[in-house]
């Protein structure tokens, strides 16, 4: 199978992922739409890795999956803490600083 | 699927490239690992010194670690020793690095102090523990509280709004200070040196999460408008993440153009390749969505007034001057080493970006009624100007970007610093009205934010305009006439917004009722002089700093 089908469909869930942030609602499902971005990376980052002939892309991937999850530590806690404070994970409620 | 397999046997040039110089130049490394080794021994201390004793091994060495990092980067640049690229090829320790490496550090400094400061705000302004801070805010309902002006309460007073320093005071002895911050600010400190000196993407991208991860959490950590600090966190750490994974897009996109994130590479691989462009200039967009992004750039701007109105203010003073460093200096390594040579194909599009983010920040920055919103449109502005020194892909236009994020920052420092001590009985009172008549309550604060605002809006004798004048003629000097014409027009709109805060400190009423402005301790002190010290100079004898921004090159 050709390479390239890999990286259409790295490109096909980066911009599902991209969707989900704008349309959802709930601040989990957009970050976990965010993860879905990082994925595709790393699908594309590997691709290109078999396409290049190095393995710099495949070391890439496993950087991400680090950063990822100290993103997720972060963001988890952040989204706790203010679910504690409002009993809700909505980033539509989350509307007192505008204009 | 088997080619897939055998594939890694045949290891690419790139490989031997890498272990090539593999060596560590110590020396020229030295301040990154002085800054991040310094956050390790901090995070050691906030989990075995007791409560009441961390303040001062915490502060004391988190003013070490950066005044050591200063003068080791300040003697590096006077002995001229040669720039040089390393930690295997991942790190480039050339002029424009130093130079902003002394600028972070220089700013870090100020900003450090006005965190520790404890005299305005007993107790500090940070408080990471939220679960006696919710019950009190569940007592008197969320929303009402947070739209009268989101008193959540410090832990001493329950949530009363007691007003004046003596009844808090009374109601028992200060709280104890948080002192999270300190290693949070050190790796944020330690993730943008480490930012605007890489020299390939994969490390940018690491860099760019290590400076970014803390300030999310640094934003939420405010003692008192806590719903309104929690809320500018889950904002900015959504948008972040969301324009961290542009970059990265962008990142991927690269590395399948050059096979290599070296930015080298890249414009190696840009000048002479048999592919299509299709790689190289989408992801060139996406890098750039994610670098603008943190620069608070034009259209990418949305979470900056929210997250600089949210955050306690010296985390924001922290914020708003090193991250545009940090950003800016990543922006002016990526234009004028990986696509410097190209750049006659993509400067259009960003010429675009500029004179968005320009406009945007006046006009938006017209109609705020908050002095924090307002600072934060006019830093979108800013963002404009300092693009358009940017896009000179000249050592007259990366000079003058560096010498502009030099100025601005200390300006920024010294704004904010004052706001803070503006305060009424729930907090800051950052609204305009506030302001009004604030001459005859305390001059000198006064005359300090009108000498600043007029630095912002770029009046000569002040940095401002050394710095503008720098960027707008090096913009000019390489063809960027209509990008210019639209900078001054832009500056003199600007000029209106801050003047109209100067006009109501001097020639309004004060309210009867109106905010009080606390006697800053001796560490705020500091770095509101030093900010205002630095303005003044900058703007009276540049010429020091412009020779050292001058003679910066980069190092492919």
């Amino acid at each position: 199978m050709s390479p390239t089908n890999y990286l259409l469909l790295s490109a096909v869930l980066f911009a599902i992922g991209t969707v989900g942030v704008l349309v959802r609602r709930n601040a989990i499902v957009v970050f976990m739409c965010v993860e879905l971005m990082l994925n595709a990376v790393n699908l594309s980052l590997v691709t290109f890795a078999r396409l290049n002939g190095s393995l710099d892309g495949q070391v890439m991937a496993f950087f991400v999956m680090v950063v990822a999850a100290a993103e997720v530590v972060v963001g988890l806690s952040i989204i706790m803490s203010i679910f504690r404070a409002r009993r809700t994970a909505s980033v539509d409620d989350a509307n007192l600083l505008k204009y | 699927m088997t080619s897939v397999l055998t594939l890694p046997t045949g290891l690419p040039a790139q490989g031997g490239s890498l272990s090539a110089n593999l060596g560590v130049d110590y020396g020229a490394v030295a301040p990154l690992l002085i800054v991040l080794g310094a956050a390790c021994v901090s995070v050691l201390i906030e989990a075995f010194v007791p409560l009441h004793r961390r303040v001062v091994p915490q502060l004391v060495l988190s003013l070490a670690a950066v005044a050591v990092s200063l003068v080791l980067v300040v003697v590096r640049a006077v002995a001229g020793t040669p720039a040089t690229i390393t930690l295997a090829g991942s790190l480039s320790v050339d002029g424009p690095s130093l130079f902003l490496w002394g600028t972070l550090l220089a700013l870090a400094i100020p900003s450090i102090l006005m965190i520790a400061d404890r005299s305005i705000e007993p107790g500090g302004a940070f408080v990471a523990d939220p679960e006696a801070l919710a019950e009190a805010q569940e007592r008197a309902g969320v929303r009402a509280m947070a739209t009268v002006g989101g008193s959540s309460g410090s832990s001493g007073s329950s949530g009363s709004s007691g007003g004046s320093r003596g009844s808090r005071a009374a109601a028992g002895p200060p709280p104890e200070m948080h002192t999270e911050v300190f290693p949070f600010v050190l790796f944020a400190l330690g993730g943008m040196l480490a930012f605007c000196a890489a020299n390939d993407l994969l490390t940018m991208f690491v860099a760019l999460e290590v400076l970014s991860l803390p300030l999310y959490l640094l934003c939420g950590l405010a003692r008192r408008r806590r719903v309104l600090s929690q809320e500018s966190a889950v904002k900015y750490f959504l948008l972040g993440a969301f324009a961290s994974a542009f970059f990265l897009y962008g990142v991927a996109l690269l590395y399948g153009y050059a096979g290599s994130v070296r930015l080298s590479d890249i414009a190696a691989a840009a000048a002479g390749s048999p592919r299509g462009d299709a790689l190289l200039f989408g992801g060139l967009a996406l890098l750039v969505v994610g670098l603008m992004f943190k620069a608070s750039v034009g259209p990418f701007h949305t979470w900056t007034p929210d997250v600089y109105q949210g955050a306690p203010t010296p985390v924001t003073a922290f914020m708003a001057a090193c991250t545009k460093v940090a950003a800016f200096g990543a922006i002016l390594r990526v234009f004028f080493v990986a696509f410097g040579t190209t750049s006659i194909e993509w400067r259009g599009v960003l010429w675009a970006v500029a004179i968005a983010s320009m406009v945007i920040g006046v006009v938006l920055g017209l109609t705020q009624t908050d002095l924090k919103r307002m600072v934060a449109y006019s830093s979108v502005a800013h963002a404009g100007f300092l693009l358009i020194g940017c896009l000179a892909i000249t050592p007259a236009g990366l000079s003058a970007t560096l010498f502009y994020l030099l100025a601005y920052g200390f300006t920024t420092i010294a704004i904010l610093g004052l706001v803070s001590l503006v305060r009424s009985g729930d907090g800051e009172a950052t609204h305009l009205s506030a302001y009004a008549g604030l001459a005859t309550r305390s001059p000198v604060v006064a005359a300090s934010l009108s000498f600043c605002l007029l630095a912002l809006a770029g009046v000569p004798l002040t940095s401002g305009f050394t710095a503008k004048f720098a960027v707008f003629s090096a913009g000019l000097a390489d063809g960027e006439a209509p990008l210019v014409i639209v900078g001054l027009v832009c500056s003199a709109i600007a000029a209106f917004f801050y003047l109209r805060v100067i006009v109501m400190m001097y020639f309004s009423e004060p309210a009867p009722d109106g905010p009080s402005v606390s006697l800053p301790g001796p560490l705020t002190t500091v770095s509101i002089t030093l900010g205002l010290a630095v303005t003044l100079l900058l703007g009276v004898v540049p010429t020091a700093a412009l020779d050292w921004a001058a003679a910066a090159r980069f190092l492919g």
